[in-house]
């Protein structure tokens, strides 16, 4: 057997290569719209946003809309919800954030939060729970008046869609 | 591989044998196979996991010609199948039972490896592609229940979808990208859909690779010796195949007896009920062969890491051949290993139980206990038995005990055939 002692890649080293990354680069090409077509399309995309009439929602009543095909919980906070969540030490809390940062300023009566409990995806009950806020039947969690976590597995207060009010008793999420 | 010099009597077949030598194949893998002698029962889930791989897709695939993958009418189609299709009851029972013994079956075949060293030196690629079709099999499972779209499905599929968002930074559009939306909806139940008609084809696939490893290494054997000479072995046909339908027989008549005496008996009456994303049933589980995994889960308070539990007690299977220390295979010559054994049973038997119950108070505390034995079980104790247990002596052949040293046959048996 002849032995061939190259001391730098041979022209035909750089067309293995020059060919291995053509081919890797073609197969990524191919890849990209069938990984890509995974991902949420134009019709879920375009259900992006929902309008809703405060007017119905009675004190003290919380009612569940559904946003992006995720309810969402608005709540019609009596002065008592409003003042249990506000005076809380927020070094109580699991996941700090003081009631006036998840309200509008002026609006605090009005609570809209996602409805899906931040541990594996369960909708929590309303009005449950010790700290009368909601309770996930799932894992245990338990969320104040604020929708902000309180005991069990769940790590993060439940999330707040973008809202804002489009009139005095009215508001467009998303 | 070819354990025959077998050629076809027929003159087409021996011709086509010329072409592609396909009969002399199945002969050397199927008839002249040598199989170690003393292969008792528990090595009979092999054949009975072959057999419900191939009853789940053809039971599959004839379902599949009465469903309609759309969240309006998924589970009005099943319930279609149930009332309206000629024998659609029989054939979604056989599925949905089918999957549970599926389960049953592979682990007693998993128990059966540890017990016997199954995974040692030199099959830990065969143990590794087995553990690779486990989890094929479990993703299978997982979306063939999300199929029939009602509250457990639904909500099944939202709890373990969302385990992916426990992942920093980039959990949620992962999560987002599984959906196909922002939430488990039509997207998902199409997605799923079709990679529930995949993986069993991929499970297949693998299948292949397993036996091939399996026929490639030879078969362990309770003794958990190597095979010495052909006094060790015994054609695969008659031997093993008779043992094997027989033990597939037997396993036929429980599958049998689940789906026509108590065909819901292992599923959950909130799953009649279609799916509503916006009420979560007031207790989800999920079915009994994921509880032991779901225990683990819910033992750990922090979400991340619960996650990364689950998985870990998964993946540690895989690590197995390099994580036992000993040398020895068979348990039955470990004195100690077969108590941590048994141990390593009911740990997971009660994991499996604690599963099933609410998360709350002594059942988290027992299932943190449980969960920490396990990992114990796996990186603590296995490693360091090997160095300090005390082998009982090996039998220095298969068949010693059996013929005695003399090697003559006492009355039964047959040898294989001369290796070629």
């Amino acid at each position: 057997m002849s032995k061939t002692v190259t001391t730098e890649p041979t022209r035909r080293d750089f067309l293995y290569i020059a060919t291995a990354s053509v081919g890797a680069v073609g197969a990524a090409a191919v890849a990209w719209p069938i990984i890509s077509s995974m991902n949420p399309d134009a019709s879920v995309l375009a259900m992006s946003s929902t309008e809703v009439d405060l007017t119905p929602i009675a004190e003290g009543q919380i009612i569940t809309v559904k946003w992006q095909g995720k309810p969402v919980f608005i709540s019609h906070r009596t002065k008592k919800e409003i003042q249990e969540a506000e005076n809380v030490k927020l070094s109580e809390l699991p996941d700090p954030q003081p009631d006036s940062a998840r309200v509008k300023k002026g609006k605090e009566e009005w609570l809209v939060v996602i409805g899906i409990c931040t541990h594996l995806g369960c909708v929590p009950l309303g009005h449950e729970g010790e700290y009368g806020g909601w309770f996930c039947p799932c894992h245990g969690s338990v969320y104040d008046t604020s929708g902000r976590i309180r005991k069990g597995p769940a790590p993060l207060n439940l999330a707040l869609p973008p809202y804002e009010f489009t009139s005095d008793k009215a508001i467009k999420i998303g | 591989m070819s354990h025959s010099n077998y050629q076809p009597k027929n003159s087409v077949l021996a011709w086509i044998e010329r072409r592609l030598p396909i009969f002399g194949f199945m002969h050397g893998s199927f008839v002249a196979y040598p199989v170690p002698r003393n292969l008792n029962y528990w090595w009979t889930f092999g054949g009975i996991l072959s057999f419900m791989l191939g009853v789940q897709i053809i039971t599959g695939v004839v379902l599949v010609m009465h469903y309609t993958p759309t969240s309006l009418e998924a589970f009005n189609s099943v319930e279609k199948i149930m009332r309206d299709v000629n024998y659609g009851w029989l054939l979604r029972y056989i599925h949905a039972n089918g999957a549970s013994m599926f389960f049953l079956a592979v682990y007693i075949h998993i128990f059966r490896g540890l017990y016997y060293g199954s995974y040692k030196e030199p099959r830990e690629v065969l143990w590794i592609l087995g553990v690779i079709i486990f989890i094929l099999m479990m993703a299978t499972a997982f979306m063939g229940y999300v199929l029939p779209w009602g509250q457990m499905s639904f909500w099944a599929a939202t709890v373990i979808t969302n385990l992916f968002s426990a992942i920093p930074v980039f959990g949620k559009s992962i999560t987002q990208f599984l959906w196909g939306g922002y939430s488990v909806d039509e997207p998902t139940l199409q997605r799923f859909f079709a990679l529930h008609y995949l993986l069993p084809f991929m499970i297949a696939g693998v299948v292949v690779l397993h036996i091939w490893a399996l026929h490639h290494v030879g078969q362990g054997n309770p003794a958990g010796i190597d095979v010495k000479s052909d006094r060790d072995t015994v054609p695969f046909t008659p031997y093993a195949t008779v043992k094997d339908n027989f033990a597939l027989i037997c396993f036929m008549i429980l599958f049998a007896w689940f789906v026509f005496y108590i065909p819901n008996y292992l599923g959950h009456p909130d799953n009649y009920i279609p799916a509503n994303p916006l009420q979560t049933p007031p207790h989800i589980v999920p079915e009994w062969y994921f509880l032991p995994f779901y225990a683990i889960l819910r033992a750990i308070p922090n979400k991340l890491l619960g996650v990364v539990a689950l998985f870990s007690s998964i993946i540690v299977l895989a690590f197995l051949p390099w994580l036992d220390t000993s040398k020895v295979r068979s348990a039955r010559f470990r004195p100690l290993y077969k108590q941590f054994f048994w141990v390593l049973v009911v740990t997971c038997v009660g994991l499996g139980y604690l599963g099933s119950q609410p998360a709350e108070g002594i059942y988290v505390i027992v299932a943190r206990i449980l969960t920490a034995y396990y990992f114990l079980h796996f990186l603590v104790i296995l490693p360091v038995l090997g160095y300090f247990e005390t082998p009982k002596p090996l039998p220095k052949s298969i068949s010693e005990p059996v013929l005695g040293k003399s090697g003559v046959a006492v009355g039964i048996g047959a040898r294989a055939p001369r290796k070629n």
